[in-house]
């Protein structure tokens, strides 16, 4: 062990190290930094894995469109006359011009501008030609339609993309995560929603460090000390104690095919069911209501789960769905091994009153996103991370140790990015 | 005598100053927030002031209760704010990046009984890491002379920008 720790990783074809009897659990630091390792991320990860592509939510009405770079390629993600939802490559058949230029709209079809060429919204060539130009039956065959996405398949308003035509089934894939997505969808009885203005943003960093840090429990009382400080002051008692205390019970849960989730009780309020004193009786009364609405429709036991439980949970290899004091949809594409484009949404129940969608907001923004109170650290932490790995070659190894040898690793353990990782081996390295 | 531009029905009660005066304040304080006084910023704001960024293109009239914003401070979190970035433990802003706050365009917008409303538009530089970060926009503010100072009693800042792709966060004040 120790002589393979030292052996330069590319020379042994292994950026993966797990010693159960030892312990230790090492990543090789040139998977973040390669470039040949980046490019064969893109042919064995996304291209043939499901990627997140959006809501059912953002396409409230038939013929409703939006445009979104995933994983690199240009999309259209729409709704047709009939209302089904549709995935292509926003690429003209003629010539390549994108057809869709716009970040949204509602459209019947799509008219490139380039030379003009028209499709309908269900990706049919729709363009009279003058006499003489092309063969009468041009176009008929389909070879001139909006290309498809392979494959587009959804899970309780989740819809993913997958590259690979042969891929299994988007419910196989998620495997055990379905389970963690139920607990967000089944929070209102009317349905769960995007709410308006993503956040768009950049980060200098290799895309695996962004996805371990998104369910990593055991950065957060170093990192976002001055966020727990705010909390503290916010909640009127100690946050600090309670995050001690949410450790003990917290665990980390496998949900397979490197999809993991952290369970635990943190200290701030959650919109769904868990008041905090600065919202007043009228915020207590708004989660006692929601809280019984659960019970009723779930039973208990479930609600007890949805309605205590705070959820950090990575679908591999880029979707993050965090249940925590708000709810964020957060996807990440690479755009070379040192830069993410980062999109990241609210969720929200349909219909959720004014001064509670308030409350959720507020708390979404007081911790996540650009401007919060603690991402802007976690964007700083990665991208310090990443100029680090610049030293592989010398300093090879980052070490994923903890809570190895538990039988139940906790949230502040890194079993989780184990799950990440394993899967990742699986994929890339030659056995 | 200023032109301003009036809401219908609209009752004043603030009176408007020369726009060099809203100038004035507005250059001490960017110059302020270059010199990272942030205390000295914040006594800038009235008890109960907002301090809003929505996201990069949003409507003029966003709504924090209805659209996921990037900053969306009541006085409360506006402290802490300020606290947080006075810390060490700000992470993203410690080493403290370099900004440079640049204030143009300066207009006045009309008086409403809160206050005037003034605008401007600004560009920040923020440097760190080697690399130097643009941000594009403009500011809207309600201001009101109390004790002889003017405050501000609300502060919007909207992002010219598609998205915050290259600059990542909004870490610093814009
Ligand atoms: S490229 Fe679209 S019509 Fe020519
Ligand atoms: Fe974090």
């Amino acid at each position: 062990m120790a002589t393979l720790l030292k052996a330069v990783p590319e020379k042994t074809g292994r950026w993966v190290v797990e010693d159960r009897n030892k312990g230790v659990f090492k990543v090789a630091r040139e998977a973040f930094v390669s470039d040949a390792i980046f490019e064969k991320e893109r042919e064995r990860i996304f291209d043939k894995c499901w990627l997140y592509l959006g809501h059912a939510t953002e396409l409230k009405e038939a013929n409703d469109y939006l445009t979104r770079n995933v994983a690199g390629r240009e999309l259209i993600f729409n709704r047709d006359r009939k209302g089904s939802y549709n995935a292509f490559f926003n690429v003209c058949p003629h010539r390549g011009a994108m057809v869709a230029r716009e970040k949204c709209g509602s459209a019947l079809g799509f008219k490139c501008f380039y030379h003009g060429w028209a499709f309908n919204n269900n990706g049919k060539f729709a363009t009279r030609m003058g006499e003489g130009f092309y063969p009468e039956d041009f176009g008929k065959d389909g070879s001139v339609d909006l290309v498809r996405v392979p494959r587009l398949e959804e899970y309780r308003g989740f819809y993913f993309i997958n590259f690979d035509e042969g891929a299994v089934s988007l419910e196989e894939y998620l495997a055990d995560s379905r389970e963690i997505i139920d607990l967000v969808a089944d929070q209102s009885p009317n349905g769960m929603e995007i709410i308006g203005g993503g956040q768009q943003y950049s980060i200098n960093a290799n895309w695996k460090l962004l996805l371990e840090n998104s369910f990593d429990g055991y950065h957060a009382e170093d990192t976002h000390a001055t966020y727990f400080e705010y909390l503290s002051d916010y909640i009127g008692g100690a946050a600090n104690d309670d995050l001690s205390a949410a450790k003990v019970e917290s665990r980390a849960i496998d949900l397979k095919n490197g999809h993991a989730v952290i369970e635990g009780k943190a200290p701030w309020g959650r919109p769904i069911a868990r008041t905090i004193p600065s919202w007043g009786e009228d915020g207590a009364a708004d989660i006692r209501a929601a809280r019984a609405e659960l019970e009723a429709r779930l039973g208990v036991e479930k609600a007890h789960r949805i309605a205590d439980g705070d959820r950090n949970m990575g679908i591999f290899p880029s979707l993050v769905i965090n249940d925590i004091m708000a709810i964020t949809i957060r996807t990440f594409h690479p755009v070379s091994s040192g830069l993410i484009h980062v999109n990241a949404w609210a969720m929200g129940p349909v219909g959720e009153p004014r001064i509670q969608r308030k409350r959720r907001l507020d708390n979404f923004l007081e911790f996540l996103g650009p401007g919060g109170f603690a991402t802007p650290d976690d964007v700083e932490a990665l991208e310090s991370a990443h100029r680090g790995y610049g030293n592989a070659k010398f300093a090879p190894w980052n070490d994923i140790s903890r809570g190895l040898l538990k039988d139940q690793p906790t949230n502040f353990d890194e079993e989780q990015m184990r799950c990440f990782w394993r899967e990742w081996a699986r994929r890339m390295e030659d056995q | 005598m200023t032109e301003v531009m009036m809401k219908p029905g609209a009752v004043t009660t603030e009176p408007v100053l020369n726009r060099s005066e809203y100038e004035d304040f507005l250059y001490h304080e960017a110059a302020l927030l270059d010199a990272w006084r942030l205390d000295e910023w914040l006594e800038l704001f009235v008890e109960g002031a907002t301090y809003e960024v929505p996201t990069a293109g949003a409507p003029d009239d966003a709504d924090s209760s209805e659209s996921l914003f990037y900053i969306a401070d009541d006085y409360f979190r506006l402290r802490h704010r300020i606290k947080r970035l006075n810390s060490k433990q700000a992470h993203s802003e410690w080493p403290r990046s370099k900004t440079l706050h640049t204030v143009t365009n300066v207009r006045i917008l009309g008086a409403e009984a809160d206050g005037v409303r003034v605008t401007s538009n600004f560009v920040t530089y923020r440097t760190k890491n080697d690399v130097t970060h643009t941000f594009v926009g403009r500011h809207y503010y309600v201001l009101r002379k109390t004790d002889d100072k003017l405050c501000i009693v609300s502060k919007r800042s909207m992002l010219d920008m598609d998205n915050l792709r290259p600059q990542g966060r909004v870490s610093i004040i814009v």
